[in-house]
């Protein structure tokens, strides 16, 4: 059961479900914090978005780091390349980023109102920076990335950050800040009350029409044929260790279409994904918070497995030389590390999720900025 | 070939981007045991003041946990971004610590700690309490992972290259969990955070006391601080991270340059106090030496020896030869031939594959290396004595005087009357910078010790490095000591600011500045 070839897929899924566990957790806060200018009109409004995730933005960013040392672990060559070629747009993220933890915290210790409103920028910021190059990313893989490998495995990235910035990376962008800042939105709803509540319906509402229109224009957009996809055109054992450059890749596949053609059923990811995106629209307009919410995940568990479908069993595809592609055969760790990877994920991620859904559990509740008044020096 | 310039600036990064980062790591895993310790003491005698010493040293504990939260992203991306064919060549063993590290530590810290700050009005004490342990838990099991991670790039066992995939292949999970080198640095790392949190507590309440201040708050505090400092800086020096140097080359390499030992010595060798370490001429000038005391220390015995850098030059070069047949035999694997008198040869040699590396420096193709540049690769494996032996002395310097602080410390609050004895308060106050003095040369000692390498015998760090330009590495080295210098200086901004306030800054009306007056040391403190 636990065979190579198997494990080699198991892995693809997990990698999956750790970005899913990202985009659903941590999603919200970045969506929180792109939508907190527009929500909240003053200090205490805007406390009190804060608020709704200040025990939680923690626990959710681990679900990034996790991501990022599974990759390490499990597919260490799409670590070394994607991250060394894509260096400064995960530097751009990471300096994102680093303004939130610091952001939370120090905000509220000082009552200064510039002092306050710096922060706000630089919340603001740190929510749209990585909702928006975390789409153009994934726009790029399908596009493919300009890397390639030497024979001894060094990989070298011949393109520059503008170049990720193409008419399809940029729409794969809007795809993600719309999806997350509705998701986020979503969130505000069943967190807060009142006039922030109403504002954040009104964010979840446009985020959902412009995420409904980005996401179904990327699809046309692969469907039209104007991105050439990659097929392996050699014949490889999936039960072996592989070294990427043993295999050959031709141009084919236009768009990406070719898995949804020819299993079919997998076209439910792009299904559930607009179903999702239209579902938090109509909710949203109906004040109906809980259900939104649970039409932004859908919206966003579909939209990552649309794009893992259409690239499989391509997970990096290069552009500049297509053998040099990476796939879940070839960009994996060895049986045994996998193996082991695996048991301790079995392990630990159905206890994370126990003992996170408890924290929730005991943090739930609307938001007010009543609370905020009472409780100035201790919360956020 | 990756440019020379590329290497130092990516080691630049990486060394200051860790320093940063470590200087916000032992903090939180020393206060976040001793948080757990005082709200059971809360939880146990129901005495309020307990709670709002965890209250207001959790305050301080959060805005230094922020930046350690912040620092902490830039390293777990690093190693691709930067070392990219590093984390080709060894992500099969060392990316899964990282990765359990997340799983099963960095969710249990950061999933409970939002609880730590907010929960106090939805959880029942007991449960509060259960929380702020499992935070403890948390950092100190990334601890562990991490240090399972590093203590395999100084003794790199359980793996193997695998010629298909070129890179290290994992052969041994245990090996690598239950690796002595490891073991010992978690120990000494972890304790050393625990002295850190110690000194930080101690010197505060230090200072209130000595201004009057909330004397009971203090006191307590004081008195918590010492005790758990007293325990964590004995294991520091008694399970100190030397005893972990006899074990492997690379560690054997770094413990000569820590003594800077250029010649063997019979059993046991003398201990240099002091001396300048001169690498060109390989000789100590001016050492002052204490007979004995090294051989005892570094090996545990009368009896063995520890070998010199001298010793250690001519051993590598031998390695260096069979590295280059090594890395001949390789070329023929790779270009097919498969058979089996070519597959044992490899395998006869191929621990020091990683030494034949240390010739891409000199030559590309690695088999064609002339007799000057083997005697320059091995003279190359041995890293920059002088820096080494100095910081090492300072971490020692500094841990022996937080070993006598403490040692007053905890004689001062046994018979309770550290109030009445305002030099060990000051003591106590100015000795504040000593463990981050310790805890950053320590690493240093460490990390450059380890050099020429990234995985000891395995891989050279002048191969790890990604394919970046200058420019880009020049760039993000500003960008990222910028961007840091200005978090730390609104981090300490706010630390002064809020230890200044005091437990005032709880706004409980049971504190110094929520009084009016400011009282001197009177009943009236000493008796909340």
């Amino acid at each position: 059961m636990f065979d190579y070839e198997n494990l080699k897929l198991i892995w693809w899924v997990l990698v999956g479900v750790l970005l899913i566990g990202f985009a659903l957790t941590d999603g919200f806060d970045l969506g929180a914090g792109v939508l907190m200018p527009f929500v909240g009109r003053n200090d205490n409004e805007r406390r009190v978005v804060i608020n709704t995730i200040a025990p939680h933005w923690d626990g959710n960013q681990v679900w990034l780091i996790t991501a990022g040392g599974a990759l390490f672990a499990a597919w260490p060559l799409v670590y070394a390349a994607a991250f060394s070629g894509l260096y400064w747009a995960l530097l751009l993220v990471l300096f994102a980023l680093f303004v939130r933890p610091v952001g939370f915290d120090y905000r509220s210790k000082l009552a200064n109102t510039r002092w306050r409103q710096s922060w706000d920028w630089g919340l603001f910021v740190g929510g749209v920076v990585p909702a928006l190059v975390f789409g153009v990313a994934f726009g790029n893989l399908l596009l493919g990335l300009p890397f390639r490998f030497d024979d001894t495995l060094r990989s070298s990235y011949h393109g520059s950050f503008w170049q990720l910035l193409s008419p399809f990376g940029v729409l794969a962008g809007v795809v993600s800040l719309s999806l997350l800042s509705l998701h986020g939105g979503t969130w505000l709803m069943m967190r807060t009350e009142g006039a922030i509540a109403g504002r954040a319906r009104q964010a979840a509402v446009a985020m959902a029409v412009l995420f409904v229109l980005a996401f179904g224009g990327a699809g046309a957009w692969l469907a039209s044929g104007h991105v050439q996809g990659l097929v392996i055109s050699s014949n490889l054992d999936p039960q072996l260790a592989l070294n990427p450059l043993a295999k050959t890749v031709v141009s084919g596949n236009p768009g990406w279409m070719g898995n949804y053609v020819r299993h079919p059923l997998t076209a439910i990811a792009p299904v559930l994904g607009m179903l999702g995106g239209v579902l938090a629209l109509l909710a949203a307009a109906g004040r109906r918070a809980s259900l939104a919410f649970a039409g932004s995940s859908l919206a966003i568990v579909g939209t990552l497995c649309t794009a893992g479908f259409a690239l499989f069993p391509f997970v990096m595809p290069s552009s500049l030389d297509p053998a040099s592609s990476l796939t879940v055969w070839d960009a994996v760790s060895s049986h045994k590390t996998l193996l082991i990877m695996l048991v301790a994920a079995g392990i630990f991620v159905p206890l994370i999720l126990c003992y996170t859904l408890w924290c929730y559990r005991r943090m739930w509740g609307r938001v007010t900025t009543a609370q905020i008044e009472q409780n100035a020096h201790s919360l956020y | 070939m990756i440019s020379e310039s590329v290497v130092d600036l990516s080691r630049l990064q990486f060394a200051m981007t860790a320093l940063y980062h470590f200087l916000f790591v032992p903090l939180t895993i020393g206060m976040a045991f001793l948080l757990a310790i005082m709200e059971s003491v809360y939880v146990m005698t129901g005495k309020q003041v307990y709670k709002d010493m965890t209250q207001f040293w959790g305050k301080l504990f959060g805005i230094n946990f922020a930046l350690g939260v912040t620092t902490g992203l830039t390293m777990e991306f690093q190693f691709g971004t930067n070392w990219a064919y590093y984390s080709h060549y060894v992500g099969d063993i060392f990316g899964a610590p990282l990765a359990i590290e997340g799983l099963m530590a960095f969710f249990l810290e950061s999933t409970f700690i939002g609880l730590f700050f907010f929960g106090w009005d939805r959880l029942s004490r007991k449960q509060h309490l259960a929380v702020t342990w499992l935070v403890a838990l948390g950092s100190n099991l990334s601890a562990l992972w991490i240090l399972i991670a590093n203590g395999w790039m100084q003794n790199p066992v359980g793996a193997e290259f695998n010629f298909v995939t070129m890179r290290m292949e994992l052969t041994s999970f245990s090996d690598l969990l239950f690796n002595p080198v490891a073991q010992v640095k978690f120990v000494h790392t972890v304790a050393a955070g625990y002295v850190t949190g110690a000194v930080f507590i101690l010197a505060i309440s230090s200072w209130y006391l000595l201004k009057g201040r909330d004397i009971a708050f203090a006191r307590r505090s004081f008195a918590i601080a010492a005790a758990f400092g007293m325990a964590s800086i004995l294991s520091v020096i008694v399970l100190g991270d030397e005893s972990g140097y006899e074990i492997g080359d690379v560690q054997k390499t770094k413990l000569a340059a820590i003594e800077a030992e250029w010649e063997t010595e019979p059993a046991p060798a003398a201990f240099t106090l002091f001396g300048l370490p001169n690498q060109a001429e390989q000789r100590t000038d001016y050492a002052v030496k204490i007979p004995y005391v090294m051989g005892i220390i570094a090996t545990r015995s009368v009896d063995k020896q520890v070998t010199g850098i001298k010793d250690l030059v001519i051993e590598h070069q031998a390695r260096i030869r069979n590295g280059m047949q090594a890395y001949a035999l390789l070329g023929q694997l790779r270009g097919g031939d498969l058979s089996e008198q070519t597959l044992g040869a490899f395998n006869q040699v191929k621990k020091d594959l990683g030494y034949g590396l240390l010739l891409k420096k000199y030559t590309d193709t690695v088999v064609d290396a002339s007799d000057a540049q083997i005697e320059a690769a091995a003279l190359d494996s041995i890293p920059g004595v002088a820096s080494i032996f100095w910081t090492f002395r300072l971490m020692v310097l500094s841990g022996v005087l937080m070993l006598g602080l403490f040692i007053c410390a905890f004689w001062a609050s046994i018979r309770r009357n550290e109030t009445r004895k305002p030099w060990l308060l000051k003591w106590a106050l100015f000795s504040l910078p000593l463990p981050w003095v310790a805890t950053q040369t320590g690493w240093y000692v460490a990390e450059h010790g380890r050099q020429p390498w990234s995985i000891g015998e395995v891989l050279p760090t002048h191969l790890s490095a990604s394919s970046l330009s200058t420019g880009d590495v020049w760039g993000s080295l500003l960008a990222l000591a910028a961007f840091y210098t200005v978090l730390l200086v609104i981090e300490m901004y706010l630390m002064i600011k809020f230890t200044r306030q005091g437990p005032s800054s709880l706004h409980t009306g049971r504190y110094h500045f929520e009084r009016g007056a400011v009282l001197p040391h009177g009943p009236l403190q000493g008796a909340i």
